[in-house]
């Protein structure tokens, strides 16, 4: 199981290390370091690494490497998903995974990191249960822990250790009860150049913030469940009873979670909110190119885009953009070479627009790499798979609660394929004489 | 300062420690923990935190143990001063406390607390509270891990398998985790012995414990072979559900289970197909998490889809790549879509590679232009399409795209041959940009190939030849060969180009494989150019879609470990796990009917080695000897070989007398063996009667000097019965020679061998402090090699090394470690540490040290195999200098672990037929000539591997062959 973690940040230092077995010798991370090295991006560092004695299983979070050392054949995505869990943990409890909050909670993360595994066997993960193990650090309490002398760990059992529901603690006590459910969706699409999609899903997911008093248990159905072919869920959810009835049933955990996700795969249509107009070309002959990019509405079932922003990775000898935005701002980030337009609210009427000229490095050959062009955006009040809850019922508990149901859609990796064209200079002369005029 | 606050000097902690107030004591301790976590030595303040254990808070209580953890293995005495409070502890009324002590105590790994230990343990294994027994149940395995034996004395493994049937899931769990994890250093132990009740128990606690325990008991059943379809299917059933777990982990462990299950279901029960579609999504779904999660899942993918290609037929588009997806998930999405790639969905796939191919990423788009001739030659009617984008890539003149292209057009040559090569012009035109040795050597065999259609063939290879020696081993060899066909395509032109390359390939190369070649190619030319041309431009197999697929019965093991590193490595987990000497090979259960019963593999085999016809070596070595024939005496037929038509009778004049000059060649071989000979030889000297036309002569004679100076490690020295060195076995045991020297290890000098000493390697070393100051601290780690040789132990020099000291020092060495094919073959790469830095150094072991003692090949077994292996694994050479009668030879190689297994005599000619094995389990044997009164032996080598692989063994030239082999192993 698992053997070791390390955490590591962007520079190489490696400033926490646990040891759940013998202790291994911190040079294992040389072989880390190596891959690390030789990736481009700390993304693309590889997750699983062999090295003579050992394997490395690394989880990339904020900025910060989780590397696992593992000695015996141990599945992967265990160990991947419980690094995960970890990370989340941290931010869980101390509002972010960074390397200073971790340095500066050292104890409160060596505990923790003490109680989520023992022998490298997960032991406590669920956060209600942890939360009753050690108590998250606050001001507030920190005061009142030196008033009182009273502990931030508990001593008694917890009780959601053993019980069947282990994901809930009991004697929970609220005045306010409330139960809230946001379905969240998000499209990961490819269009090519003429706008066609060639690939288009949803991921959609349902966050869950229930405060609850006692021991509820609910149920939630759709209008439409029958889009709902591809699901996981929260180990609270009745399985059977999704099969047979297509409701949600369940006893919640207490808190923040995440009830289920789910995907509307490939095979259905997606609807795809906006269309784009983009053309964006490089001259035969001459250091430069042009740039013409217009944004419109396509299915947005009725609602508003918002936070509509635009990324262009531009070819490596983009230097530089002089470009006209109709709407919003745009930068030109020359080290990474990303072209952002942020726009915001996309008005129908009055279609937002960029173009301008693009200059390139002089002598360089012309760029092989096309652009891509990548959308993100908001549409708040709807899920655009069309997925609806129709209601929310609890059972177990006599108080009535607060419920309500938000839905919101998001771009998630949506791209535009973009074809650099390229003319001959001459074609081009009027529209830089142009762009010259409407400069200055 | 702020340092100081947070850490502050030991004599202030001492003091905190120890004050009165219960709070301030807290956040002592809490301070030294900060320190211990940042490195910081707080190891002095043992027996003051130790003193704080004995308190009813228990943050401060898990704060002391967290100490404890860390410092016990320094200071084992200390530690015993805890283990009154732990033994107390394990009493305490609060369950939370008995189970923290039992599992703080596994923790402590010192010896004399583990005895300790053992009757809490004991008790707490069999507690009222259920998470007292599931910690106690982790706890043996930690426990095991020290201590083993101990583990087995007290009894702990049955009460741990009578836990599989607690009531409690969460101890059902945790007791498959610890069991799980105890048999894989114990393969035969069976401690998880599986049945229709465990079984039942399994399901039972899999839907209601945490998702961890549920990966556990999953990863447990698919160990289970079930009786019937029945059983099979219900078990399928009640894995389904878990399918749509939120936790990866628990979902790939599901469809290992179906994955393996629904072998056994008959391919007609509805069921069947209702399993195939409930596979789909939850794989799918894998591919929108974390990129981590998608690599691990994608990898998993690749096997499912060349095991079960149905399950994702549909699903093509999800593998398509994003934008920002990390590189090695773009790498493998990569991978899939090729796998998935069929007529329906090509053209979709096509457009796809031809926008990766201008995509930044070098490495991406270098695997997306290889993808395209994937597809060419995976879907036929794609191969017009895939041909057209790979010249309009050709086209955009970026280099390394262009390589790419010229490398898989090859091989789409290689498939449909006569069908593409119109675009062989365009090909030509980027001759000059190619930089890389394999798109130098596809080009190359290009213009070789169709050197019949390229008008200035000669000149394009004439130009490769000018650098000859700067380029790199594949280019030299398919120049070599290239030229050749030139040659016998159009002789009359380049005569003069073939003799310059035959003697650039073997008189100024120092690579062997190279030589030999060369040698074939300039004997074959000189003797029988009929049949060079049959040789050299044979109509090859065609490649086909089959050389990327993993080899099936490799497939059938992976797709029983999915999830596990051996699937993200693609590799059988014996090759590569750390101490699992015994992992078992996993195998797909057949498709049974109710109440059939399994046909148990190992019977199947021996069945069919005792069904072979039970042939006697003497008939077999007769074919044999024929063989031989060939090249020991003179060929039967006299006289120039039949002429069949005018290109041969160019050929022919220019190669006069071959057959002479071959007769010829073997003498002065010969001769050339028994005494060095001056490398003057003049080649018109060669033989009797070999007279050459236009100048084209046998290959010269006289090897490099190198080849005859004496190795002092070979062969030689196994035979040489006085040879000094004196060992208990009479093993083959080369003295030491430097491996590094003192100037480039900052005065450490280490020279030593390798001995094989009753069944063990070992490096025995010699450690020379060269330097001004004392060495300490010695370590030694060797890089992943050929066989998995790493060492067993640590190295074992326990005094410091002073200045002008000499230490002797024997590594025991394990052939278990992790397994890279290194070039040579024998080669070792070790470093070693010691207290000034860390040097480098490589050496060569003898392949002999890698004989195994149970390497005596069954007479019935070794006649098949012998004739089972073709004639390409077999190579031949000589061993010169050798006084010994076949008996003695055979004793003494016997002790190096060569055995004998058959001896025959013809006309004064004793034949051994020997075999032995290697670490890695692959079998090589061999046929030993000696004959009386001729001190050169002459030796034959064959081998396959029996499972997986094949292995060539290719001997280089003459050299002793237990130094020199160039053992080349093909993993098919």
């Amino acid at each position: 199981m698992i053997h070791s973690l390390f955490l590591i940040n962007h520079s190489g230092d490696i400033f926490l290390e646990k040891h759940w077995k013998s202790v291994i010798s911190h040079s294992v991370c040389d072989y880390f370091f190596e891959a690390k090295e030789k990736a481009v991006d700390p993304e693309d560092v590889p997750p699983v690494l062999q090295t003579p004695h050992h394997y490395l299983i690394t989880v990339h979070r904020g900025k910060l490497f989780f590397l696992s050392v593992v000695q015996t054949e141990v599945p992967p995505l265990f160990v991947i998903e419980f690094l995960h869990r970890v990370a989340d943990t941290f931010q869980d409890y101390f509002g972010e995974c960074s390397e200073s909050v971790i340095k500066d909670n050292v104890v409160t993360v060596y505990e923790l990191l003490e109680e989520m595994l023992d022998n490298g066997f997960p032991l406590a993960t669920e956060s209600n249960v942890l939360k009753e193990l050690i108590r998250p650090p606050t001001i507030l309490r920190s005061v009142v822990n030196t008033l009182t002398g009273s502990s931030n760990v508990g001593d008694t059992l917890p009780t959601g250790q053993l019980s069947t529901i282990p994901w809930r603690r009991a004697d929970v006590k609220y005045t306010n009860n409330e139960a809230y459910f946001d379905v969240i969706e998000e499209i990961d699409a490819i269009l090519d150049k003429s706008g066609t999609t060639v690939f288009a899903e949803i991921q959609g997911v349902i966050e869950a913030s229930v405060r609850l008093t006692g021991m509820p248990d609910l149920t939630l159905s759709f209008m439409n469940p029958r889009l709902l072919d591809d699901v996981s869920f929260h180990p609270c959810v009745r399985f059977k009873r999704w099969e047979s009835e297509r409701t949600l049933s369940f006893i919640p955990p207490d808190g923040n979670f995440t009830l289920m996700n789910y995907h509307v795969s490939s095979q259905n249509p997606v609807a795809i909110p906006v269309y784009v107009k983009q053309s964006i070309s490089f001259f035969e002959s001459g250091p430069c190119g042009r740039l013409d990019i217009t944004i419109g509405p396509k299915q947005t079932m009725g609602k508003t885009v918002e936070a509509l922003m635009v990324k262009i990775h531009m070819p490596k000898a983009v230097l530089s953009a002089n470009l006209t935005a109709t709407q919003g701002n745009y930068t030109y980030d020359l080290p990474n070479k990303v072209l952002v337009w942020d726009i915001g609210k996309l008005n129908p009427q009055k279609l937002p627009n960029l173009k301008g000229i693009l200059s390139l490095q002089a002598g360089a050959p012309k760029p092989e790499d096309n652009p891509s062009l990548n959308i993100d955006l908001r549409i708040q009040q709807v899920a655009i798979s069309g997925l609806k809850v129709s209601r929310l019922e609890m059972f177990g508990e006599k108080y009535k609660p607060f419920k309500g149901v938000k839905y919101v859609t998001k771009a998630g990796k949506f791209q535009f394929k973009c074809a650099a064209l390229y003319e001959p200079f001459l074609l081009s002369f009027w529209t830089i004489l142009f762009f010259y005029f409407t400069t200055f | 300062t702020t340092d100081n606050q947070n850490h502050p000097p030991i004599f202030e902690l001492k003091a905190e420690l120890n004050s009165d107030k219960k709070e301030k004591k807290k956040e002592a301790v809490k301070k030294v923990i900060a320190s211990m976590t940042v490195g910081k030595d707080v190891s002095a303040l043992f027996p003051d935190v130790v003193n704080c254990m004995q308190t009813d808070n228990l943050e401060l209580k898990k704060l002391v143990y967290l100490y404890l953890m860390n410092y016990a293995k320094s200071q084992p005495d200390m530690a015993i001063m805890a283990v009154n409070t732990f033994v107390k502890d394990c009493e305490d009324p609060n369950p939370l406390i008995r189970a923290l002590a039992v599992r703080t105590m596994g923790c402590i790994r010192v010896d004399k607390i583990t005895e300790y230990l053992c009757e809490p343990l004991r008790k707490c294994l069999k507690d009222e509270d259920p998470y007292v027994r599931k910690t106690a149940a982790v706890c043996v395995a930690k426990l095991h891990d020290i201590n083993a034996q101990l583990v087995e004395d007290q009894g702990f493994l049955d009460t741990l398998k009578d836990l599989i049937s607690d009531s409690n899931p969460m101890v059902v769990a945790n007791a498959v985790a610890a069991l799980s994890e105890i048999a894989e250093s114990h393969p035969n132990s069976n401690l998880l012995d599986l049945n229709p009740q465990t079984i039942n128990k399994l399901l039972t606690a899999l839907n209601e414990c945490t998702e961890w325990g549920q990966i556990f008991i999953l990863d447990c059943l698919a160990n289970y072979t079930p009786r019937d379809d029945r059983e099979s299917q219900s078990i399928c059933e009640r894995v389904t559900p878990r399918l749509s777990h939120a936790n990866s982990a628990v979902v790939l462990s599901a469809v290992k289970v179906l994955m393996k299950f629904m072998e056994m279901l008959p391919k007609d029960l509805d069921y069947y197909g209702t399993l195939l579609k409930k596979l789909a999504p939850p794989l799918v779904t894998l591919l929108s998490a974390e990129p981590e999660l998608q690599y691990v899942a994608l990898r998993n993918i690749n096997l499912i889809v060349q095991r079960r290609p149905e399950i994702l037929k549909h699903e093509m588009k999800v593998f398509f790549v994003k934008y920002n997806d990390p590189i090695y998930v773009k790498l493998e999405k990569l991978d899939i879509m090729i796998r998935l790639a069929s007529q329906a969905n090509i053209a979709q796939v096509l457009a796809e590679l031809k926008e990766y191919a201008t995509e930044v990423d070098v490495d991406f788009v270098r695997k997306a232009v290889r993808a395209i001739g994937r597809c060419a030659i995976k879907v036929e009617q794609s191969a017009e399409r895939c041909v057209s984008t790979l010249l309009d890539l050709i086209q955009t003149k970026v280099n390394y795209v262009v390589q790419e292209a010229i490398v898989v057009i090859k091989d789409i040559f290689r498939k449909y041959p006569n069908k593409y090569e119109s675009v062989i012009a365009t090909l030509c035109e980027n001759l000059d940009s190619l930089d890389e040795p394999e798109a130098r050597a596809a080009m190359i065999w290009i213009v070789g190939e169709y050197a019949e259609r390229i008008d200035n063939a000669d000149e394009l290879l004439e130009s490769f030849l000018e650098g000859f020696h700067d380029e790199s081993t594949q280019v030299q060899l398919q120049l070599l060969t290239a030229i050749v066909k030139l040659f016998l395509k159009k002789p009359t032109e380049t005569q003069e180009l073939v003799q310059q390359v035959l003697s650039l390939a073997t008189q100024d190369s120092d690579n062997p494989d190279l030589r030999d070649r060369g040698y074939i190619y300039w004997r074959l030319l000189s003797t029988d150019p009929v049949a060079a041309k049959e040789v050299v431009l044979a109509e090859k197999p065609l490649i086909s879609e089959e050389t990327d697929l993993i080899e099936p019965t490799l497939l059938e093991e992976l797709i029983c470990h999915i999830g596990t590193l051996a699937s993200v490595y693609h590799k059988p987990p014996s090759a590569f796990v750390e101490g699992s000497r015994g992992v078992q090979h996993k195998r797909i259960p057949g498709n049974l009917g109710s109440g059939e019963s399994v046909e148990s593999p190992d019977n199947g085999s021996a069945a069919g080695v005792t069904e072979a016809p039970p042939a006697v070596i003497p008939s077999q070595g007769d074919l044999l000897g024929d063989l031989l024939n060939l090249d020991l005496t003179p060929p039967t037929t006299t006289g120039p070989p039949p002429i069949s038509s005018g290109m041969q009778m160019g050929a022919m004049d220019l190669l006069g007398g071959g057959l002479d000059s071959l007769v010829g060649l073997r003498h002065n071989t010969e001769r050339s063996f028994r005494s060095p000979s001056p490398p003057d030889y003049s080649p018109t000297e060669v033989g009797p009667g070999g007279h050459m036309g236009a100048g084209f002569g046998a290959p010269p004679a006289v090897m490099p000097a190198s080849f005859n100076a004496p190795v002092s490690v070979g062969l030689d020295d196994l035979f040489d019965l006085g040879g000094g060195v004196g060992m208990p076995m009479g093993a083959f045991n080369p003295p030491k020679t430097v491996w590094l020297p003192a100037m480039k290890a900052k005065g450490l000098e280490i020279s030593g061998t390798f001995v094989r000493r009753a069944g063990v390697i070992q490096m025995e070393m010699n450690l020379t402090n060269k330097a001004m100051s004392v060495m300490t601290d010695f370590a030694i780690q060797f890089n992943r090699n050929s066989f998995g040789l790493a060492s067993a132990g640590p190295l074992q020099i326990l005094t410091p090394l002073s200045p002008n000291q000499s230490i002797e020092a024997a590594l025991p060495l394990s052939t278990v470690g992790p397994v890279m094919k290194m070039e040579p073959l024998n080669n070792l790469q070790v470093a070693v540490k010691n207290n000034i830095d860390v040097f480098y150094f490589s050496c060569q072991y003898p392949i002999s040290m890698l004989f195994v003692e149970d390497g005596k090949m069954e007479r019935q077994v070794f006649l098949a195999t012998w004739k089972d292996i073709p004639n390409d694994n077999e190579s031949q050479f000589q061993i010169k200098d050798c006084h010994l009668n076949s008996d003695a030879a055979s004793n003494k190689l016997q002790s190096s672990n060569i055995f004998t297994i058959a001896k025959r005599t013809v006309e004064g000619q004793d034949m051994l037929y020997q075999s032995m094995k290697l670490t890695n389990g692959i079998w090589v044997l061999a046929e030993l000539r000696v004959q009386a009164g001729n001190p050169n032996y002459t030796t034959i080598l064959k081998s396959k591997q029996r499972i997986t692989s094949l292995i060539i063994i290719h001997t280089v030239s003459e050299r002793p062959f237990c130094t020199n082999w160039n053992l080349i192993c093909y993993i098919l």
